[in-house]
C-alpha cells in the first residue's frame, strides 16, 4: 500500500490524476528561489520558456543572461559567477547540458568546486516525436561520474520543485534531472523531501522483491505493485530521487527485506541509477537484480507511451521483471 | 606607483629574476612548459607588481581584482610571480609537478586556494572571466572597483568556446573585463598560422564589439599603460593583443614551438641561467 507517511496524491492511481511536466516544477522551484536569495542567477542558451525558466527571467530580468546557443560558454560563465558569490541555475536540454558542455562542467564547474546547479530537460524517451537526437538517455552517467557533484532525478514536477530550492543551499555542484512530458504527481506539498534521502512510496507485506525507481518512471513502479498485489506478490518500491550522494541506509534496509532488486529509469542502463545500486549491493549485499532502461541503443519518434512500451521501461516489463526474480 | 625610467628598471629586472625562477622550478620538476612561461614574464610582472590591486599577504580581500589564467599550463610563470610578489616563499617553487604540492601541474585551487581559478584545458577561462565581469556588474553596475583579467594564449582563440565568450563578453559590454592574449605565434604542433590562421586576430575581436590594443609584450611601459588605457573604456570590454617572443630572454628557446612543452635539460638550464642572469638590467637597451 501507499506509505501514509509520506502524505502523498492519494489519486496518483486514478485515470484522471492530475499531470503537470516536471521542467514546471524547475520553473516555479527557481523563481521561488529567487525571491528568497538575492544572490540566485539564471543563465539559459535559447530555451527559457522550453526549459521554463521564463518566470524567474520575467520576475528577474537584471539576474538572468541570455546565453544564446552556447552550452559550454553557459557552464564556464556561471563558474565565474559562482566565483563572485552567484548562485546560478543553467538550463538547457540535457543533451546539451551536460551533454555538450560535459567537459566544462567537470573542469570549471566540478573540479573548480563552484556550487553551480545544472537544470537538463527532455530526458528520456518520452521527449516523444523530436526522436532519438533531442532524447537525453545518457545524462545520469554523465553527472554521476562527477566528483563533488549531486545528482537529482524527481519523480514529479512537485519534487522537483522542492529538490530546485533545495539545491540552493547545497555549496555543491548540483545535476537536477528534467522532463518534457507532462506525468502524473505523485507527491503533494506536504511530502517531506531531503536532498539524499530515498522514499518507500510503497510499502509490500513480507515484499520478496524491491523496485527501486527514479524519475516519472516511478509511476509505472507504483502502477506495477498495484497490480502484483492482485496476483499475489509483494513489493517494495523506493523513489530513488537523489541518485548521488546514493541512500545508502535506505538501500541496505531495503536490501534486507528483499530477495532481488529491480530498478527503474528512463536512461541508459549503462551507467545510470541501476548502477549505482548495483555499485552499492555487489558489496554490501549482493542480491539477483534486473535493469528497466534503455538497453545500449537510441531513441526514436513516437508519442511517450508508445515510445516507454517499445523499450520495455511500463508496468508490464516491470511486473515481468519482478517475476523473473521470485 | 608612478612609472618612472627608476620603476621601468626595477620591473625589467624583477622580470628577469622571474624568469631565473620559472628555469630553476623547471629543471627541478623535470616536466614542464618553457615558452609561454619565459615571454609571458614580463607582463605578469607588470600586472603583480604594478596594475594589479590586490593584497598579496590577504588573498581573500574581496575587493581585490581578479586574475584567471586560461592557458593553466604557463603556470610556472604564475607561481614564480606569485612567489616573488609575496604570495609565498620562493623556495616552495621547488615543489612544483611533485605529489601533494601546493603547485600542481596545471594549477588547482584545491591544493592553492589562493588561486581565482583552477584551469588547463584550453578555452574556457574568457567564459570564467565574463563569468565573473557580469556577476561583478550586476552588484556594482558601472561604479564597481573590482577589473577582470584574462590571461590567453594565441592557440585557444582556436576553441569555438573562446569566441562564444567574446561574443557574449561584447553583448554584455563588460567595461569592467580585460582580456590578454599572448601572441606568440606558437602552438604544439606548430606555428599558429600553420596549423590553423588566426589572422586577423585584431578584426575578429573588434567585430565582437571589443576594444582592442596591441602591444609590444616585452615592453614594460606599452604593458602597463594598456592595462591604464584599458580602464578608461566604457561600454565595451578590452583585449590587449600582446606581441611576444616565444621564450623570451633565453636566444636558444627564442621562436621555437618545439619549447612549448618541455623544459629544458640540467646543461640548457645551466645555459639558460646565466644568460639570463648577465643580462642584468640591459632588457629594455636589447630591445631597442
Amino acid at each position: 500500500m501507499l506509505n501514509p507517511d509520506l502524505k502523498l496524491n492519494t489519486k496518483l492511481f486514478d485515470k484522471d490524476v492530475e499531470q503537470v511536466p516536471i521542467r514546471r516544477g524547475f520553473g516555479e522551484g527557481l523563481l521561488a528561489a529567487g525571491e528568497k536569495n538575492k544572490n540566485v542567477v539564471g543563465l539559459c542558451a535559447d530555451l527559457t520558456e522550453s526549459t521554463q525558466m521564463h518566470f524567474f527571467a520575467e520576475k528577474f530580468p537584471q539576474r538572468f543572461v541570455e546565453m544564446g546557443v552556447a552550452e559550454q560558454n553557459m557552464a564556464s560563465v556561471a563558474s565565474g559567477m559562482a566565483a563572485m558569490g552567484k548562485i546560478p541555475f543553467i538550463s538547457s536540454y540535457a543533451m546539451f547540458s551536460p551533454g555538450r558542455n560535459w567537459e566544462q562542467i567537470r573542469t570549471t564547474i566540478c573540479y573548480n568546486d563552484r556550487p553551480v546547479k545544472i537544470a537538463g530537460s527532455h530526458t528520456g524517451v518520452s521527449v516523444g516525436p523530436d526522436g532519438g537526437t533531442h532524447q537525453a538517455l545518457e545524462d545520469i552517467a554523465l553527472a554521476r561520474v562527477l566528483p563533488r557533484m549531486v545528482v537529482i532525478s524527481p519523480c514529479d514536477a512537485i519534487e522537483a520543485r522542492k529538490a530546485t530550492e533545495a539545491s540552493v543551499a547545497t555549496n555543491t555542484p548540483v545535476y537536477i534531472r528534467l522532463a518534457r512530458e507532462k506525468t502524473p504527481l505523485m507527491t503533494t506539498d506536504k511530502t517531506p523531501f531531503k536532498i539524499g534521502q530515498a522514499q518507500i512510496f510503497w510499502k509490500g507485506n513480507k515484499p520478496k522483491v524491491g523496485i527501486i525507481a527514479t524519475g516519472a518512471l516511478l509511476h509505472q513502479a507504483l502502477l506495477s505493485a498495484k497490480e502484483l498485489r492482485e496476483k499475489k506478490i509483494e513489493v517494495d518500491v523506493l523513489n530513488l530521487s537523489t541518485i548521488k550522494p546514493l541512500d545508502r541506509k535506505s538501500l541496505a534496509a531495503l536490501a534486507n527485506r528483499v530477495k532481488g532488486v529491480v530498478t527503474v529509469e528512463e536512461h541508459q542502463v549503462m551507467g545510470g541509477m541501476g548502477s549505482a545500486v548495483a555499485e552499492f549491493l555487489a558489496e554490501y549485499r549482493p542480491l539477483p537484480m534486473r535493469f528497466i532502461g534503455v538497453q545500449d541503443q537510441f531513441g526514436q519518434s513516437g508519442t511517450p507511451e508508445e515510445l516507454i512500451a517499445h523499450y520495455g521501461m511500463d508496468a508490464k516489463a516491470i511486473v515481468d521483471a519482478v517475476k523473473e526474480l521470485i | 606607483m608612478e612609472l618612472t625610467d627608476e620603476r621601468i628598471k626595477e620591473l625589467q629586472s624583477k622580470a628577469n629574476d622571474i624568469r631565473v625562477s620559472i628555469i630553476e622550478s623547471l629543471i627541478k620538476a623535470g616536466s614542464g612548459h618553457t615558452a609561454g612561461p619565459l615571454d609571458m614574464a614580463d607582463i605578469f610582472t607588470v600586472l603583480f607588481f604594478h596594475t594589479l590591486n590586490h593584497k598579496p599577504k590577504k588573498p581573500d580581500w574581496p575587493e581585490r581584482d581578479r586574475l584567471v589564467l586560461s592557458n593553466g599550463h604557463i603556470c610556472p610563470v604564475l607561481y614564480s610571480t606569485m612567489a616573488h610578489v609575496g604570495y609565498f616563499s620562493l623556495e616552495e617553487l621547488g615543489t612544483l609537478r611533485r605529489l601533494g604540492s601546493r603547485l600542481q601541474g596545471h594549477p588547482h585551487r584545491d591544493f592553492l586556494p589562493m588561486l581565482e581559478m583552477s584551469s588547463g584545458p584550453l578555452g574556457s577561462g574568457l567564459s570564467q572571466a565574463v563569468g565573473m565581469a557580469l556577476g561583478d556588474k550586476m552588484d556594482h553596475g558601472l561604479t564597481g572597483k573590482r577589473r577582470i583579467y584574462a590571461l590567453l594564449s594565441d592557440g585557444e582563440m582556436e576553441c569555438g568556446q573562446t569566441w562564444e565568450a567574446a561574443m557574449l563578453g561584447g553583448k554584455e559590454k563588460l567595461h569592467n573585463l580585460c582580456a590578454i592574449v599572448d601572441r606568440n605565434n606558437i602552438q604544439i604542433d606548430g606555428y599558429t598560422e600553420n596549423v590553423m590562421p588566426l589572422e586577423s586576430l585584431s578584426e575578429k575581436w573588434r567585430a565582437w564589439n571589443w576594444h582592442v590594443i596591441e602591444i609590444d609584450g616585452h615592453n614594460i611601459e606599452e604593458i602597463a599603460d594598456a592595462f591604464e588605457a584599458a580602464k578608461s573604456i566604457f561600454g565595451q570590454p578590452t583585449v590587449i593583443i600582446a606581441h611576444t617572443i616565444a621564450g623570451k630572454g633565453v636566444k636558444e628557446f627564442e621562436r621555437d614551438y618545439r619549447w612549448h612543452g618541455k623544459p629544458p635539460n640540467k646543461e640548457e638550464a645551466t645555459m639558460a641561467i646565466k644568460e639570463l642572469r648577465t643580462l642584468g638590467g640591459k632588457i629594455k637597451s636589447e630591445h631597442e
